[in-house]
């Protein structure tokens, strides 16, 4: 019946003029079609020192290519998706709200899915992509394992990073079993956030990775058999863990920001974030103390990209792709990176850079509480996609349910 | 004198047969087009998904497989009776400290105090509230830290698991120390209306204590008049999100807070399992509102019992100590969480267990200040016009309704509670769709008509039972006098319901300014607000941020409560006898 209704006044309120999608292999044309756009820019609005990022860029691209460009601060990028789909079943092709997304793997992968996002490849078209270190950071080809066919523009790069405060802790644990150890003896002390939160999901990830079987057989979708074997030493791990975390296990922080406060309060003595410089902006900002350092467990650990996509029916899409191109710019990328800023590691490739580009990233103070990119060991690739459901499903049936 | 007896139901009960027209006959059906279009696409845009059709994403066919999934959810059955309990157990608390305080201090200094604090009470955000007793009571909070570790030995916080407890006491007690104001307001707006003063007095005179006097001879009156916003409060306190979030307990989370996961899970499939949650949502505040019947109906015979015992009760000095203490101390939680709120926005960074912080800073107001002053204007303009648009198609509808002696309309008007039944994520997925099709999303018109569906019936809520209570005798005597039914309306229940009014208007105004998510998915963001912008700040989790965001959320609220005091105060200054006793 709602189908019945959509379709009516669809047809009744059809659009008149079908657009063309820009095509950025003809980059003025799309310059001068972006002129006098507004790109709505839906983004995650959780921390003040992104947003002023985001406003520098609106005041730079309104400047420089008359795009005016707003964020809309948004809590769950799942409400966004919720709107596109709502877009897609009222049978809104044309003049959608969202013309650009801050996104992270699981969406992509459900949006590509679901073919709400633009369809053809554009970001790999972009002007800048060719500053992309496509070789160093493979991960802005594939999210979540899933190539991103051009579909999506690399943005920046995360890794798995530990935090613990020097003040109460001197040799923090750099791999699951030492933490385990540790832990039998700070009782109370660690913990991580709910799956399937992605940053606990992140952490079940890695804690996989370090005791797995055999790491390779991640990359592959998982079946029975395999995730049976490859996942019994993480349940026995996390099962004799449990007892030993903050609050016994029984409650678990719900995110990443809360996390960081329970460092803060004293009540855990190390935390994690998926962004290397996270330490040090927080110190910045007086969220942490200044005596947190980082560092990396042993084996490396899970790193990827995060993005920005245009949906399949953006308003303004050579606002959004212009937009996309100058965040993709060296200026733009050395300025998210200075942790005075947002402190966010960039996906660029700054040997190959000219050389005045390079002179920004080389200018930059990255903070104590960072490390230095020699110093981040080894990034590790995300398991497939279907690794990670199993785990927050089989994570929910033993730990989320309650005794 | 003829014409106004007919307009009166309750003398003209056999006039039935010719009911009269009015030409108001306007504002219920104008309510019928805004709002029940936009309540049936919400509750169609949740129930659909549930049978297993979204053509969206490729699930066509009807099936009950989602209601299966939902059984077979790990700890399904924690969760709901988590919900439930919370419901009730929110509601009965509330009320018993309300309504033992009204008893207890009804009248006195006392009352008039906590009559002052109602407008700052209110005005705080549930989640602000929560964040603010979270932090009181929390180990590494501002109690510990207090007693840390000088009385307490603590020199880091103790690992007890008191915020987020499996049973939901620290969800709970958010809960109520938020819903007690609200219930405490309800019963000052209705407390004109059914003359406690004589009751009471008359009670008195019997030789009642003070409390039983209240309890036998004003609370039935009273009471229904409160029965519907308590089954708001039952409703409310069993489908909550963000109390739950800050509160409540997390191995399993009660229903809603699940139902806003699956929703908000990237793996799209899972969007009919939490429709399918929706509806059992829906389904338990319905099961939870008549459990809450049951209970009434047994009070009310115990109550007939003890009435008829003929017992005066005087000694009653240690309930109305105990009522009195409790409500000081709900109140004081909620301000004292406030004032902490304020400290931490001014604070730089704050060690546990220092009870103060290293430094004053305004950096957290001046990033605040630096974004806030759009989302402010629009705040005020969309608050400000759903709710005077709610409050006018209310009074028209109740004065439609006396006009030609029909209470079907208010009837028919309960379907429009049905949206505080069901999870607002699953019902504007609906919703936004409806608007969509119409083109109207993203324009201000349709983000105040969405806020509308939410606001109307937090309006008519706090309106019809003092509309129904004013004496009819009143409009009578006006049109044995020879005014007309206009002038009765302007003249004579507009002033003497100003004060309703004021109370229903900042109610309105209240419940405008809290939404989030209309105002971001009907909106397409084009509208932001000091709300999507708090949420949206307050999701990153730095307290500092998410405290000074709080405070200007409640600031705006506060300013139409206190208008609402205010203003009827002012206009009517020379009634002396309309003023509520107390």
């Amino acid at each position: 019946m709602l189908r019945i209704l959509a379709a009516a006044f669809a047809l009744l309120f059809a659009a008149t003029a079908h657009a063309e999608t820009p095509a950025p292999e003809n980059w003025d044309a799309v310059v001068a079609e972006a002129k006098g756009e507004t790109v709505y820019f839906h983004a995650w609005g959780g921390e003040a020192r992104i947003n002023s990022y985001i406003a520098w860029a609106a005041g730079e691209v309104k400047e420089r290519f008359g795009v005016t460009l707003k964020q809309v601060k948004v809590a769950d990028t799942a409400n966004v998706v919720s709107k596109i789909v709502a877009e897609k079943a009222a049978g809104r092709d044309e003049n959608g709200a969202v013309d650009l997304v801050w996104i992270n793997g699981e969406n992509f992968v459900s949006l590509k899915e679901a073919g709400l996002l633009l369809g053809r490849p554009w970001a790999t078209k972009l002007p800048n992509y060719r500053f992309v270190d496509e070789e160093g950071k493979p991960t802005v080809k594939t999210d979540f394992t899933v190539p991103t066919d051009g579909l999506e523009a690399p943005w920046g790069m995360a890794k798995l990073v530990f935090f613990y405060d020097t003040a109460r802790l001197e040799n923090p644990p750099k791999s699951m079993p030492a933490l385990l150890e540790w832990a039998r003896a700070n009782p109370g002390r660690f913990t991580y956030p709910q799956p399937p939160d992605f940053l606990g999901s992140t952490f079940l990830k890695q804690a996989l990775y370090e005791l797995a079987p055999d790491p390779q057989v991640l990359m592959q979708p998982a079946d029975d058999e395999t995730f049976a074997r490859q996942t019994k030493p993480l349940f026995t791990f996390l099962d004799d863990l449990h007892p030993l975390l903050w609050r016994q296990g029984r409650a678990f922080p719900q995110n990443y920001g809360t996390l960081r406060r329970l460092l803060a309060d004293n009540e855990v003595d190390i935390t994690f974030a998926f962004n290397p410089a996270d330490a040090s902006s927080a110190i910045a900002a007086h969220e942490l103390p200044d005596t947190v350092r980082s560092y990396v467990p042993e084996a490396g650990s899970i790193a990827n990209s995060h993005f920005l996509a245009i949906p399949f029916n953006a308003n303004a899409k050579a606002g959004a792709m212009v937009v996309a191109n100058f965040l993709m710019s060296p200026e733009a990328q050395a300025r998210k990176q200075d942790p005075n800023v947002w402190g966010d590691p960039t996906v660029l490739d700054v040997a190959g850079l000219p050389k005045a580009d390079r002179a920004r990233f080389d200018a930059l103070d990255l903070g104590v509480a960072t490390l230095p990119p020699e110093e981040l060991g080894k990034a590790l690739p995300e398991p497939h996609a279907s690794w990670m459901e199993r785990l927050e499903t089989e994570w929910a049936r033993r730990y989320g349910a309650g005794q | 004198m003829g014409a106004a007896l007919r307009s009166w139901p309750i003398i003209s009960a056999p006039k039935k047969l010719e009911r009269p027209q009015s030409r108001l006959v306007a504002f219920p059906i104008v309510i019928l087009a805004l709002l029940v279009l936009p309540v049936i696409a919400g509750l169609l845009g949740a129930a659909l998904p549930a049978f297993g059709y979204l053509p969206v994403l490729g699930l066509e066919d009807f099936s009950l497989k989602s209601f299966i999934a939902l059984l077979g959810a790990p700890g399904i059955g924690v969760s709901l009776a988590l919900s439930l309990c919370a419901g009730l157990c929110t509601t009965i608390l509330a009320f018993l400290v309300v309504m033992g305080f009204v008893a207890a201090w009804h009248g006195t200094r006392v009352f008039r105090v906590f009559r002052r604090l109602i407008a700052p009470l209110l005005s705080v955000p549930h989640a602000a509230a929560a964040f603010g007793l979270a932090f009181l009571i929390a180990p590494s909070g501002l109690l510990m830290r207090a007693l840390s570790p000088w009385a307490s030995g603590f020199e880091r916080p103790p690992d007890w698991l008191i915020v987020h407890d499996p049973t939901g006491l620290a969800m709970t007690a958010g809960l109520v120390v938020k819903e007690i104001p609200f219930l405490f307001l309800m019963a000052l707006a209705a407390l004109p209306q059914v003359e406690a003063e004589p009751r009471l007095k008359m009670a008195r005179a019997l030789g009642y204590g003070r409390v039983a006097a209240f309890l036998f001879s004003v609370l039935p009156a009273l009471y229904a008049q409160l029965r519907l916003p308590i089954f708001a409060i039952i409703a409310y306190a069993c489908s909550v999100v963000d109390v739950a979030l800050i509160l409540g307990p997390t191995t399993p989370a009660p229903l809603a807070v699940r139902i806003l996961q699956w929703q908000s899970d990237p793996d799209l499939s899972l969007r009919s399992l939490a429709a399918a949650g929706a509806l059992a949502q829906f389904a338990l505040a319905f099961f939870a509102i008549c459990v809450w019947l049951a209970l009434e109906w047994l009070v009310a015979r115990v109550g007939a019992k003890l009435m008829a015992s003929g017992h005066r009760f005087r000694r009653d000095g240690f309930v109305r100590h105990l009522a009195g203490a409790t409500m000081s101390l709900a109140g004081g939680l909620v301000l004292a969480g406030l004032a902490t709120l304020a400290l931490w926005s001014i604070a730089s960074f704050w060690a546990f267990p220092d009870i103060w912080p290293n430094a004053l800073t305004l950096d957290t107001w001046r990033s605040v200040g630096a974004t806030l002053g759009g989302p402010l204007d629009n705040a005020l303009l969309i608050a400000g016009l759903s709710s005077l648009l709610a409050v006018v198609l209310a009074l028209g509808a109740l004065e439609y309704e006396t006009r030609t002696g029909g209470t079907t309309t208010t009837r028919m008007l309960v379907a429009l509670y049905l949206p505080l039944l069901v999870p607002q994520i699953a019902f504007l997925f609906g919703l936004d769709m409806l608007l969509v099709s119409l083109r109207l999303d993203g324009w201000l018109l349709a983000v105040i008509l969405a806020h509308l569906v939410f606001v109307f019936p937090y309006v008519l809520l706090s309106l019809s039972q003092p509309w129904h209570a004013l004496d009819p005798r009143y409009a009578l005597i006006a049109r044995s006098l020879g005014r007309s039914a206009d002038a009765v309306f302007w003249k004579i229940r507009l002033p003497m319901l100003s004060r309703a009014i004021a109370t229903a208007t900042a109610l309105g105004f209240a419940v405008s300014i809290s939404l989030y998510l209309p105002t971001l998915l009907i909106g397409a963001g084009r509208w932001p607000t000091v709300t999507t912008e708090a949420v949206a700040l307050s999701s990153g989790g730095d307290r500092r941020i998410t405290a000074a965001t709080a405070l200007v959320q409640a600031f705006l609220p506060f300013f139409g409560f206190g208008l609402a005091a205010l203003v009827p105060a002012l206009l009517f200054r020379r009634r002396a006898a309309m003023r509520a006793g107390g």
